[in-house]
């Protein structure tokens, strides 16, 4: 049963897909009314069948109904619920699923959100979005299909990857990432329309910001959280590796942020409307390259991403995708663009938003040319290689630290007209910081150079993001005599779009910080320990307790209790584990950690001798990592300080005034 | 030529020397940064290429060759791939799997005296996740269960 209703549902979904794609074309060119209103009725029908899809293979799991294909692969009777409900996105097949899912829902709330507005411009970006969509219902009714019949049904399936049920953040993480990759196709069918109309009104970037600002925040979320899992889960210790994967998250942010900044030129000064238009188009084809890239298995070996059929149907749609961005851009741009002066004084906040989107664009092109050359190569030579780590560091080091500086000079910049001596005024506090976050560094024994560096450009772009988020408050308390507390929250909120970028910026500096140190300051050591022989390490004693197996339902797990005191004062014991799995042959490791404001310290089970009662650790201390997340938070806070809806009042209030013009 | 238009080549301009400069830095970096995929008996064959080279080395634990320092921290083992062999130092203790006969891969560099050094060893992925067959009964599935916690999957 299960399977006929899925495949109904997808079928529906593919079709209100493609009549949508042609109504919306037909009323975009046409500015048929009906047409317009058949298209939105279409994306409804989008995302109600894709829940359905989504509801329909959620029931089929949690019900254990084997005869679905999706659940013989990965389901499971004895699993946990919450791995159950997680089963769904640990699959190729069914993370298309829930692609598709996200995608009808976003497309709805695109049509939800235009309704009764900008019919020209909704018309072609309903269009271009379930063009996208097209794609997609097609991948999960055809090739991927989850919801294909097994008769007969198995009377149980292996579980869902092992990985997925070691932590709980795996629930959360791969799902917040799709967000944002998903949510990039609004942005782009916005800015595709906003070409393919030949205009682009003030409102309708206002909105485009908003569209982008979503997926931004999910993807800025999606990636702390990965490297939180990989901190948690996977024992070495660290957060970020430019691995492809990571890399095919990291590239569409990049390109993402830099239009979050030139949106502003664009808004206030309609100036850059060709450039930030071309980000918005960039970061959907980066995620679709990402997506082509960690799910077609192409990073095995160039040569096995076609035993995927997904691979080579991916990278056509990569190709029309690109092409079709390209060829508009170049057919189109021209409209958007009146020709207006060149930008303000070269010392002028246009410049400084400039000057971001190239350093943003230039880590975007080197992180790209590392992730993908190694497939490049692999294609003309048949060598296999990848590009270390050493190469993303040292590339990334200096434009990272460059951006961060950028962040203190850009919000002291005036718009419109270059910055006189008042500016060197207001930089006094962020330089007094700079040197603060050095001579801090030195103390600390932190005496790298990239360290130092980067304590100073973020001492400087702290100093600056204060002043900026203390000046109006002081202003405000000073001439309404207003309590200080009070003033700075009306302020946050009487422009909480430049304030909650603020927060983000604090948020930013905050992770450089706390990056950069644990990054050069981490002690790492391997030590074998015999039962019940306290042993120094990193500043603690630790005491090996022995081991025990533990069992689970789902897994069987080894424990090395560990004693840890310090200063002579026992902390607890902890146990670090090796989590085996059924049907996996490698244990997963749950490392312990034990994380405060200064320090973490972090283990890792290698190994338990249990005939020589030993066990072998890497046992590490990592400054400042808990500010990692802590960091990450701050973003989420200032992103939603930014975007979040304003409410009907001061909505209305604030479209007044464009109804007039 | 019209200002508009030259103002706008001059741009194009210096978006593609700044481009052009980017790609040879980074080109620049990557040269020294890759690492290659070799197997055994590449390494062997090309030892002097080898010297200093980043290398990501697939291979067997040769039986018969295991001897682990627990005192120095160091595992020694042959690593081979049926047809070469070559001495193997990797800093830190085997992971949990690690034992004779098993697939290995590291990550290191041959030094003059022709052993590879490392501090990257990883028991190989190939039986990362195999999904039961799915005709299997409960008591197959339970023995394959056992059979991987015992260690032999």
């Amino acid at each position: 049963m299960i399977p006929l209703l899925g495949r109904t549902a997808v079928l529906v979904a593919l079709a209100a897909c493609a009549v949508g794609t042609v109504t919306g074309a037909f009323a975009g060119v046409k500015r048929s009314e009906t047409a317009l209103r058949w298209t939105r009725w279409m994306a409804y029908a989008f995302g109600a069948a894709s829940t359905a899809a989504f509801v329909l293979m959620e029931y089929a799991l949690f019900a254990d109904d084997f005869s679905v294909a999706y659940v013989a692969e990965v389901g499971s009777t004895q699993t946990p619920h919450w791995v159950t409900f997680v089963s769904l996105w640990s699959s190729l097949n069914g993370s298309i699923l829930l692609w598709g899912f996200v995608l009808g829902v976003y497309v709805a709330g695109l049509a939800w959100t235009t309704r009764g507005r900008y019919p020209g411009l909704t018309a072609w970006a309903l269009s271009v979005s379930l063009a996208v969509g097209v794609f997609f219902s097609f991948l999960v009714a055809g090739i991927a299909n989850p919801f294909e019949l097994v008769d007969p049904a198995p009377v149980d399936g292996p579980g869902p990857n092992p990985l997925l049920q070691n932590h709980i953040l795996m629930v959360i993480h791969p799902p917040t990432l799709y967000l944002g990759y998903v949510g990039m196709t609004v942005p782009f069918a916005m800015g595709a329309a906003a070409l393919l109309a030949g205009r682009m009104d003030a409102a309708w970037v206002r909105l485009l910001r908003r569209w982008m600002l979503v997926p931004w925040g999910f993807l800025t979320v999606g990636i702390v959280l990965g490297g939180w899992w990989s901190y948690e889960v996977l024992g070495w210790g660290g957060w970020w590796a430019w691995d492809p994967v990571e890399n095919a998250s990291f590239m569409p942010w990049l390109t993402a942020t830099a239009f979050v900044h030139s949106a502003m030129v664009m808004e206030r000064k309609d100036q850059l409307k060709g450039w930030t238009v071309s980000l918005v188009l960039a970061s959907f084809l980066l995620t679709i390259l990402g997506t082509f890239m960690t799910r077609s298995g192409v990073f095995n070996s160039v040569h096995s991403f076609t035993q995927s059929p997904i691979g080579p149907v991916f990278l056509t749609f990569l190709a029309v995708a690109l092409v079709f961005s390209v060829v508009l851009l170049a057919a189109r741009v021209d409209t958007l663009s009146p020709a207006t002066g060149g930008l303000a004084g070269p010392a002028s906040r246009e410049v400084g938003f400039l000057a971001n989107n190239l350093l943003f664009a230039a880590l975007t092109f080197t992180v790209l040319l590392g992730t993908v050359y190694p497939l490049l190569n692999e294609w003309a030579t048949g060598e296999q290689i990848s590009v270390g780590q050493p190469y993303f560091d040292r590339m990334g080091a200096p434009l990272g630290v460059a951006i961060v500086f950028l962040m203190g000079v850009g919000p002291a910049l005036p718009w419109g007209r270059s910055a006189s001596g008042a500016l060197l005024a207001r930089l006094g506090l962020p330089a007094a910081l700079a040197v603060v976050g050095v001579a801090l560094g030195i103390a600390t024994g932190m005496d790298g150079g990239w360290v130092l560096l980067t304590y100073a450009v973020s001492g400087f772009a702290l100093g600056t993001t204060l002043l900026e988020l203390w000046r109006p408050a002081a202003a405000r308390a000073a001439s309404l005599g207003e309590s200080l507390p009070v003033a700075v929250g009306k302020v946050l909120v009487s422009a909480r779009r430049r304030y909650g970028g603020y927060v983000v910026h604090v948020g930013v500096i905050v992770i450089a910080v706390a990056h950069a140190t644990a990054t050069f300051a981490t002690e790492r050591h391997s030590v074998t320990f015999t039962q019940d022989t306290p042993k120094d390490v990193a500043g603690y004693t630790l005491t090996y307790k022995g081991s025990e197996w533990q069992d689970q339902p789902h897994r069987k797990s080894l424990v090395a209790n560990i004693e840890i005191a310090r200063d002579g004062a026992v902390i607890g014991t902890f146990g670090p584990r090796l989590n085996h799995y059924k049907s996996m042959g490698q244990p997963i490791g749950t490392p312990v950690v034990r994380s405060g404001l200064k320090e973490d310290l972090y283990l890792s089970l290698v190994n338990v001798d249990e005939q020589a009662g030993t066990a072998s650790l890497d046992v590490l201390r990592e400054p400042l990592v808990w500010w990692l997340w802590f960091g990450g938070g701050l973003m989420l806070l200032g992103t939603l300080v930014a975007a979040w809806p304003a409410s009907g009042r001061r909505a209305s209030g604030r479209a007044a005034p464009q109804a007039a013009k | 030529m019209k200002p508009e238009t030259s103002r706008r080549l001059f741009l194009v301009g210096a978006l593609v020397v700044a481009a052009g400069a980017l790609t040879a830095i980074s080109f620049g970096n990557m040269g020294d940064n890759l690492v290659y995929y070799w197997d055994v008996s590449q390494t062997v064959e090309n030892r002097e290429k080898a010297a200093g080279a980043v290398i990501r080395l697939g291979g067997m634990v040769k039986e018969g060759t295991v001897d682990w320092k627990a005192d120095e921290n160091v595992l020694e083992f042959q690593i081979t791939d049926g047809a070469q062999s070559l001495p193997v130092r990797a800093t830190g203790a085997p992971p949990q799997m690690f034992r004779e006969g098993i697939g290995v891969v590291v990550e290191g560099t041959v030094t003059e005296a022709g052993t590879f050094e490392t501090d990257r060893l990883m028991v190989k992925h190939s039986n990362e996740y195999k999904a039961p067959d799915e005709d299997m009964s409960a008591e197959e599935r339970k023995a394959l269960y056992d059979s991987v916690l015992a260690g032999d999957g």
